[in-house]
């Protein structure tokens, strides 16, 4: 019963963690399918964690601050745009600049509004999205196995938890079952072909950042008022960049993202658990080492050692017209 | 649709169009200055004369600047060759280590003359072995070298972590850092140089002599990029790699070289901070300089003069915004944080969103030099 206790709330911790992972690397995946590079995610959700947990204080509403969330994460993911598709500038030049505007200007702008050395208020309950019981998870709880599993896996998480998740489905549906997915895994591949088609390569690629926008807005928000009561300077501390070698690591889909994402908080779940105690064989296994692991097997994923990793063909190179 | 243009006179190309890059986004960091309830033109007074008022200012203001020289040539060199390195900080942090194991085996035996070469010697060597493996990676297996330079940023951090916190820090200290260098790993300042321009007597300032080392190597960039077949084959490669295979230039050759001068200028950033300032190698001593070098290579269109100029632009920043932070206490060093970014954004990223314009109005100023382009393609 011990073993399955400390399995669950490891499980539990791995779903917490995977979550904002999750979001902002199914924002990738549109924009990067679209043929959009997109370092800029870290930027984009810190951002939109910033705004979100800014509006939920000063409007005491959780819904206002995930909405001002989204919208500031697309304003961004906007700029992205403007700069790598209306005047074709280097997409990864673009990413890494919101990053830097959106790193300083979070401190200097919650500095200047909440004098709290760049920390907004700390949200009260009613600003928070709150955990939702599944019904009977109390009255189940004792039950053997199946218990814990349900009222504390299953049940009892936020509403963006279970967004995330449903976005997986989502996502493969709008992706691989729909005409607007088809055609923005077109314009990745071979904008030309869509181009002669007579569809905007623009308008399409502007669809995709746009989704991205919202998807790191809400990951941003879960950081901001789910996982955390409140913005904290640098608080995605390389979550995007985590994110992004996720999208690598499961080939631009959507269900092995969620999967590479669950790896990936696994992971930092299993690090926070063990916190350098010994495991038993390999001994005491630094925290450094497991904090390093998902760049290490990115790395080793895209060294074409575990499968190869193709990105679409299109990506990072602006479309240019033929006249 | 064609509009008519005309070909931008050199003076306009490389000094008039960055010059509109760069106000824009000092215009639009003037606007978070005001969003933040500052006014901007005093804090821009403030910053200058912080930075270039008195000769400790200046001396800040060059260290901070040589720092930035190095990350900037690096990622230059990487330019290029068509290579965008992102992963300076990594490459400069690991450096550290090189510079640590350098110093502290040889600090006690051996003048500063003979330990600093040695030093420069391990940190490019730490560094570029550092950009290697992500240089071999997009040679040989096709993996994008941006990602795979992210991840050893990463990477490098972690290792910095384990080494600082678990190996070289002496036992029973409490900071995770190495112990201080002694006098032989310690470089010379170079504040007099300041004074002879009739400054008052500078206290404390950590300008020292890898500015010079800097210097040098801009020089040497400048050469190996424009005067050497090297560097030929290296435009040639960033300029088209199609044409440079054709060329008979082999490809593995020039990424694994170019990454490694790269991460090799790098890894000498790391020289200043540790050797020249603080006198140790401590947790997150790189501390974003690696990412400025992209800001400063942009700005700079990586050309050497462009990035020391744009260096010392930084170095102004740093100072004047340390000085800046005191007088508007609203206004945090994190400011440089998002001039940085705008910095990149419009030097960068939409360094063309104005050349139809200004080539528009050239073409209306002197009718003769007009031809037709593809619209907003720029010549």
């Amino acid at each position: 019963m011990d073993f399955l206790d400390a399995a669950v709330q490891t499980l539990d911790s791995t779903i917490r963690l995977s979550v904002p992972l999750l979001l902002a690397c199914l924002a990738g995946l549109y924009s990067e399918r679209s043929g959009i590079f997109d370092i800029g995610l870290e930027g984009k959700m810190l951002a939109g964690a910033f705004a979100s947990a800014a509006a939920a204080s000063v409007f005491h509403s959780a819904w206002i601050g995930l909405g001002m969330g989204i919208l500031i994460s697309v304003a961004l993911a906007l700029v992205h745009g403007f700069a790598s598709i209306t005047h074709r500038g280097n997409q990864i030049v673009s990413g890494v600049a919101i990053n830097f505007v959106a790193a300083g200007s979070t401190i200097i702008l919650g500095q200047a509004w909440f004098q709290q050395g760049g920390r907004t208020p700390a949200l009260a309950p009613g600003e928070r999205f709150e955990a939702i019981v599944f019904p009977g998870a109390d009255a189940i709880r004792d039950v053997p196995i199946i218990g814990p599993i349900y009222s504390e896996l299953i049940s009892g998480h936020s509403l963006l938890v279970y967004i995330a998740f449903l976005a997986v489905p989502f996502t493969w549906w709008a992706l691989f079952r729909t005409r607007f997915g088809l055609r923005l895994r077109a314009v990745g591949e071979n904008p030309a072909a869509v181009d002669t088609a007579g569809i905007s390569v623009e308008w399409l690629r502007y669809r995709a950042v746009i989704c991205t926008g919202i998807l790191t807005g809400i990951a941003g928000a879960y950081l901001a008022m789910v996982q955390n009561a409140g913005f904290v300077k640098d608080m995605t501390a390389g979550k995007g960049f985590i994110a992004l070698a996720a999208l690598i690591f499961a080939k631009w889909k959507p269900v092995n993202a969620m999967f590479a994402c669950l790896l990936f908080g696994f992971l930092d779940a299993i690090a926070i658990r063990l916190q350098g105690s010994p495991l038993p064989i390999i001994g005491r296994v630094p925290v450094q080492f497991m904090q390093a692991l998902p760049y290490v097997l990115t790395v080793v994923l895209l060294a074409g050692f575990i499968g190869k990793a193709i990105p679409p063909r299109a990506g990072g190179v602006p479309y240019v017209k033929e006249r | 649709m064609s509009v008519p243009y005309a070909k931008l006179p050199a003076w306009a190309d490389y000094g008039l169009i960055p010059l509109i890059n760069l106000a824009v986004a000092f215009i639009v960091a003037g606007l978070v200055v005001l969003l933040v309830g500052e006014n901007p033109f005093r804090a821009a007074v403030i910053l200058v004369e912080g930075a270039f008022g008195r000769g400790q200012g200046i001396a800040f203001t060059l260290f901070y600047a040589t720092t930035f020289i190095f990350s900037g040539l690096s990622v230059a060199v990487a330019f290029h060759c068509g290579l965008f390195n992102i992963g300076g900080e990594g490459q400069g942090y690991i450096a550290g280590l090189g510079i640590a194991i350098a110093c502290l085996s040889l600090d006690s035996v051996l003048p500063w003359y003979l330990l600093f070469p040695i030093a420069i010697a391990a940190a490019a060597l730490f560094g570029a072995l550092w950009a290697l493996i992500p240089a071999w990676l997009q040679a040989k297996r096709g993996s994008h070298i941006v990602i795979t330079t992210i991840m050893f940023n990463f990477i490098a951090a972690s290792i910095m972590v384990y080494m600082l916190v678990d190996v070289i820090k002496p036992v029973g200290a409490m900071a995770p850092q190495t112990r201080n260098f002694l006098e032989g790993a310690q470089l010379p300042k170079l504040n007099w140089l300041i004074e002879l321009f009739g400054f008052a007597k500078i206290r404390s300032a950590p300008f020292n002599i890898s500015f010079i080392l800097a210097l040098v190597m801009a020089w040497l960039v400048w050469l190996l990029i424009w005067r050497t077949k090297l560097g030929y084959e290296m435009r040639t490669y960033g300029f088209s790699p199609k044409a440079a295979r054709y060329a008979g230039i082999s490809e593995t050759r020039i990424i694994l070289v170019t990454m490694m001068i790269s991460g090799a200028l790098s890894g000498m950033m790391a020289l200043n901070p540790t050797m020249g300032d603080q006198h140790n190698v401590a947790l997150d001593f790189v501390s974003g300089a690696g990412f400025v070098g992209i800001a400063v290579a942009l700005m700079g269109r990586s050309h050497p003069v462009g990035i020391v100029l744009a260096s010392i632009l930084f170095g102004m920043l740093y100072q004047g915004g340390a000085e800046l932070s005191f007088e508007m206490p609203n206004i945090s060093r994190d400011m440089i944080v998002i001039i940085q970014g705008l910095v990149i954004l419009f030097a960068g990223a939409l360094e063309h969103m104005f050349r139809p314009a200004i080539q528009a109005l050239f073409a209306s100023l002197s009718p003769k030099s007009v031809g037709m382009a593809q619209a907003g393609k720029g010549a």
